[in-house]
């Protein structure tokens, strides 16, 4: 460790340190992936260390990622919900890894749905 | 950059440890290791949370869902369902008690909810070794204010503002020592923290340095800047070997990042930090007696003044203050002297931590906005009496030199100034809660064996007075109380507070007289008919067998450990007053209520 030499020192680094406390922080911003029985089974937690991977690489720590149980709909595994900040839950069906950058890109980044994944949506939409 | 999608908490903390925390923390490292999670999930070993009889805790991250009094065989489940699976572990959930609704987040039970944790928020919720955590939760960034924002002078007219007031009991205004000790002339000069915390039962200043050692770090660099020293001493009792060790790696962690040592933060300024490890005697708290134990001599107090602020150690201007007051001193300086008068009363602003203990149902540390009144922690944050039908009778505040405020009195708030006008105070936070069963008589005999065994003996009044005052209680408590036993005590107590020389002395009879105030009719039980109404003094309770209720069952014959009991199988027991030594065991052991206290 170098020393901090400057009120600059200290809050880059406190940007950095952030990190080590960011998966204790429960965002407004949500990534939930279906855990259940089946969807381990359907390689959900592949899934969702790539998304782990992918926030990281991209250094957005604005969204929490986190799982949830069977939702009753085992057949579409593996599911992924993204819940932004005042917006309804979207839940994608069939998700493999390589959806997972699309996802982000297009969804958690830039706001746009990704339609041919999506199961559930909203009645109103 | 590390990354794990799920942080798990475990509390390492003293009361913990001695729970099986340890053997938890291997069997979670063994079963993430099993199911291939390693890399997704971090251990954290954390401080102190809280609800000691709950212990331990572990809280798993993101989601916040806490788990109480987990065992070695529950780790498996919780591994495999809530890590794996995303699925909570709803047996191990906290179940309010009224609604037997289970909540899944600690901070909305009761015992969290009513709560205001500015001291102790990161205890529990960061890792006590981690630098790093404790930067990312806003950790010293009251200091580089301080050190690069500020002028000297700012920094100590903000925290005289503040009006943040000493927690280690007398309350005196922590700015206003600060000026005191910056304005004299003499050089160098000393900044001492106090961590002796002698109450037995009290363990507020351990928890902080076990569970966020960094803060108390960072408020001795503050005060070592503003009064203008250059080294500063912890001193902590070493048989409190899980604090000394935590704040000796913070200290490291600090110096390795520029933030103790030379040239802080680039600033020029310096502060050196040293842990003394004492061997703890209550005196030694006292902040004269302190200093001298810091200086390697026989820690007895002496007269003020010359304050400390004038000589303290090595006869030079020395601040000694007590660690929660220090740990508050980083988030004043971080959010200004008016965020934190938005806590508490104006006289008395900010919060303060308790240890609630004795006969409530959640014992534990509380953090309560000053001006909370005595009720509100006893009755929502300890949610009430530890038996349903037994009746609060009292609450011992301030440690075993305290007061005990009667029921009617718990609405008075936790403020310095209206303890002090009720006649009683503050002290160092311990909140010792009594019903029924609680003798006032023999809990204050206990306070007074204690202080009595721990006094210097350098003054008489001190000394004999409370050896005296301790006789007495004795006789009381064994039924040969005399006549006039009372007034004596009374007389005693008097000359003592009114002559001794210290705190220790000052503060002894407390326990004594204020209980003599509102309990007098306890004593003269105890005297002049040889009762002990609460059960609790052995030597004067009787039991009696109740002849028309007793079946002759000859249960409670069999286990009188001394044959006190006798009878015919079927026909109505006696117990023979004088070999029963009233161990209570028949009357455990009667199902036809047939024995009583008599
Ligand atoms: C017998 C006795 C024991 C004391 N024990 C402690 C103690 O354990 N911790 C503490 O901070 N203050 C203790 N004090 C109070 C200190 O003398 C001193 O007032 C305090 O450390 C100042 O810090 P503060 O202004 O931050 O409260 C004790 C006082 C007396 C008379
Ligand atoms: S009052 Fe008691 S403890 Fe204090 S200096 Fe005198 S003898 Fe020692
Ligand atoms: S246990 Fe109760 S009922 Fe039985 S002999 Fe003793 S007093 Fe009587
Ligand atoms: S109180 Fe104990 S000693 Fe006395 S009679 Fe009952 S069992 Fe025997
Ligand atoms: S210390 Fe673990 S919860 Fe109390
Ligand atoms: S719960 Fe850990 S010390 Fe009380």
């Amino acid at each position: 460790m170098s020393k901090l030499k400057s009120l600059e020192d200290l809050k880059r680094y406190r940007e950095q340190a952030k990190e080590t406390i960011k998966a204790r922080k429960t965002n407004e911003n949500l990534l939930i992936v279906g855990m259940g029985t089946c969807g381990i089974a359907a390689g959900a937690r592949e899934v969702l260390n790539v998304f782990m991977e992918e926030l990281n690489k991209r250094e957005l720590s604005d969204i929490t990622v986190t799982q949830t149980g069977c939702i009753g709909m085992c057949e579409n595994e593996v599911l992924v919900g993204v819940k932004k900040q005042g917006e309804e839950r979207i839940t994608y069906g069939n998700v493999a890894p390589e959806d997972v950058p699309r996802i982000i890109n297009d969804h958690v980044v830039n706001g746009k749905i990704v339609n041919d994944l999506v199961i559930g949506k909203p009645q109103s939409k | 950059m590390e990354s794990y999608r799920s942080h798990v908490l475990i509390c390492g903390d003293t009361g913990c440890n001695s729970s099986d925390s340890p053997q938890i923390q291997e069997k979670f490292t063994e079963e993430l290791e099993k199911n291939g999670l390693t890399n997704e999930v971090k251990l954290i070993i954390t401080g102190y949370h809280g609800l000691c009889e709950l212990a331990p805790i572990v809280i798993v991250y993101p989601e916040g869902t806490s788990y109480f009094k987990v065992s070695q065989d529950d780790v498996s489940e919780i591994v495999e369902e809530h890590l794996l699976k995303g699925r909570t572990v709803d047996r191990l959930m906290y179940h309010d008690r009224d609604s037997e609704e289970k909540i899944p987040y600690y901070n909305e039970i009761d015992f969290y909810k009513q709560q205001e944790r500015i001291v102790l928020r990161n205890c529990g919720y960061i890792n006590p070794d981690s630098i790093n955590e404790y930067i990312a939760q806003g950790g010293y960034e009251g200091l580089a204010k301080a050190l690069v924002e500020f002028e000297r002078e700012e920094v100590t007219e903000e925290v005289i503002k503040s009006n943040l007031r000493g927690r280690g009991g007398a309350g005196f205004p922590t700015g206003e020592k600060w000026k005191l000790a910056g304005q004299e002339p003499a050089e160098p000069k000393y900044m001492v923290c106090n961590a002796d915390e002698g109450d037995p039962g009290a363990f507020i200043d351990r928890s902080i340095l076990e569970g966020d050692p960094h803060s108390v770090i960072e408020g001795m660099v503050i005060a070592g800047y503003v009064i203008g020293a250059e080294i500063g001493y912890v001193y902590v009792r070493a048989e409190c070997q899980l604090a000394v060790r935590r704040l000796r790696m913070a200290i490291e962690q600090a110096e390795q990042l520029g933030l103790l040592g030379e040239n802080i933060l680039g600033t020029g300024v310096n502060f050196t930090l040293k842990v003394v490890e004492g061997a703890g005697a209550f005196v030694c708290g006292e902040s004269t007696a302190l200093t001298r134990a810091i200086e390697g001599r026989r820690g007895m107090p002496r007269p003020t003044p010359p304050r400390s602020t004038e000589q303290g150690l090595w006869g030079k201007p020395t601040v000694v203050n007590n660690v929660e007051t220090l740990a508050c001193v980083p988030y004043i300086l971080a959010n200004g002297a008016d965020w934190f008068t938005n806590y508490g009363t104006p006289k008395s602003p900010g919060t303060k931590v308790f240890a609630l203990t004795g006969k409530v149902k959640n014992t534990g540390l509380v953090e309560v906005p000053m001006g909370t009144s005595i009720r509100d922690i006893v009755f929502d944050i300890g949610g009430g009496g530890i038996q349903q039908d037994n009746e609060i009778k009292a609450v011992q505040i301030g440690g075993p030199s305290g007061f005990c405020l009667p029921e009617d009195k718990l609405d008075l708030p936790v403020e310095f100034d209206t303890l002090d006008d009720a006649g009683a105070m503050m002290g160092s936070g311990g909140l010792v809660v009594m019903d029924e069963e609680t003798c006032v008589v023999n809990e204050s005999k206990l306070h007074l064996k204690f202080i009595q065994s721990e006094s210097c003996g350098k003054c008489t009044p001190c000394r004999e007075g409370t050896k005296r005052m301790l006789e007495i209680l004795e006789r009381i408590t064994e039924g040969k109380g005399r006549s006039g036993d009372i007034e004596l005590m009374k007389e005693l107590g008097d000359m003592i507070i009114n002559t001794s020389l210290c705190g220790l002395g000052k503060s002894a009879p407390n326990p004594v007289l204020s209980t003599l105030r509102c309990f007098e009719d306890e004593y003269k039980e105890h005297l002049e008919n040889e009762r002990c109404p609460a059960g609790v003094c052995s030597d004067l309770v009787k039991y009696q067998i109740v002849p028309d209720n007793c079946i002759g069952c000859t249960a409670c014959a069999r286990v009188c450990p001394v044959d006190a009991i006798s009878g015919e199988k079927k026909q109505p027991h006696e117990i023979d007053p004088d070999k029963c030594i009233g161990c209570g065991e028949c009357l455990k052991k009667c199902k036809f209520e047939a024995v009583v206290l008599g």
